[in-house]
């Protein structure tokens, strides 16, 4: 059993970074709802709150961490220009997706798509999670102001979203791979 | 930008909300710019091996903590409408999301 590194590092861009900051965007638009839902009736306790701050600070730094790789590692292997006489496009996912009709789609518009969207979660969801932390006693006014900011995490994971199932799509249909091989296993053990 | 019936400091909330939402609006622009005007692309090519989108993403950032930085200072402390500044932000954010729709953008762009 084996992987590339450049298969390894785009698992752990959009599974690792990606996965589990849109599972935590979905975390936060719980949090918020449970927020507000409550109508004062449980505060939740000092210790509750640094939890939650905690888990808002690590749901930030894996959506940036999400874009930072994905756009610094992994877009450069899939966007490479592919060098004279190379008629073998397995390893210039863009261009191998660009060669075919049927396919370049995946690139027009998931890839262009994808590329700008994702950008815009976590810019939200840092706003999100500042607010969140900010104002998060059981008062009215912070209330409203959880809520105001509820739309925004919901916009932020479908951007998310849309970044992430476009992201796995493009890559079934054109995987970015090379770079060392890695045996996970010997004799499929 | 005052309203009476909210007692609790509200600014710095809108002031993060409204940068956000200028940023996303800034990154659908620049997305727009990049694809339509070569010289444009090469401007924001920061980093050859991403193209223009390390420049479309950078400045999209920096316009984004600019704004929050001076809005933060602007209207900290302060009590702002929040309903117009969500409603402002939301519109920003819409357009935001709009321009980066490749079929849109090409719509706008002519091609």
């Amino acid at each position: 059993m084996q992987m590339t590194w450049r298969e390894i590092v785009t698992a752990v861009h959009g599974m690792l970074f990606g996965g589990f900051f849109l599972m935590a965007c979905f975390g936060v638009l719980v949090l918020l709802h449970r927020s507000l839902a409550a109508h004062g009736g449980s505060e939740v306790k000092e210790h509750g709150r640094r939890r939650e701050r905690i888990f808002l600070i690590l749901m930030v730094l894996l959506g940036w961490a999400a874009v930072l790789s994905g756009a610094y590692v992994v877009y450069p292997w899939y966007r490479a220009a592919v060098p004279p006489g190379v008629t073998n496009l397995e390893m210039y996912p863009q261009r191998l997706l660009m060669s075919d009709p049927h396919t370049a789609g995946w690139h027009t518009l998931g890839m262009e798509w994808k590329e700008h969207v994702a950008w815009m979660a976590p810019m939200l969801m840092t706003m999100v999670a500042w607010v969140m932390m900010k104002y998060e006693d059981g008062s009215e006014e912070h209330r409203r102001l959880r809520a105001m900011v509820g739309g925004f995490a919901l916009a932020a994971f479908l951007a998310g979203g849309v970044a992430a199932e476009f992201g796995a799509w493009i890559n079934k249909k054109a995987p970015v791979t090379g770079g060392r091989v890695i045996t996970l296993s010997q004799d499929g053990k | 930008m005052s309203s009476p019936r909210e007692a609790v400091a509200n600014g710095a909330a809108g002031a993060a909300v409204l940068a956000a939402s200028l940023g996303c609006f800034a990154l659908g622009v620049l997305a727009v710019a990049g694809d339509g005007w070569k010289a444009v692309a090469g401007l924001l090519t920061f980093y050859r091996p991403t193209g223009p989108l390390s420049g479309v993403s950078t400045v999209a950032i920096l316009v984004w903590l600019a704004t929050w930085f001076t809005g933060n200072r602007l209207w900290r402390g302060k009590t702002v409408a929040l309903g117009k500044v969500s409603v402002a932000a939301f519109v920003l954010l819409a357009l935001g999301l709009l321009l980066t729709f490749p079929p849109f953008e090409d719509l706008l762009l002519g091609k």
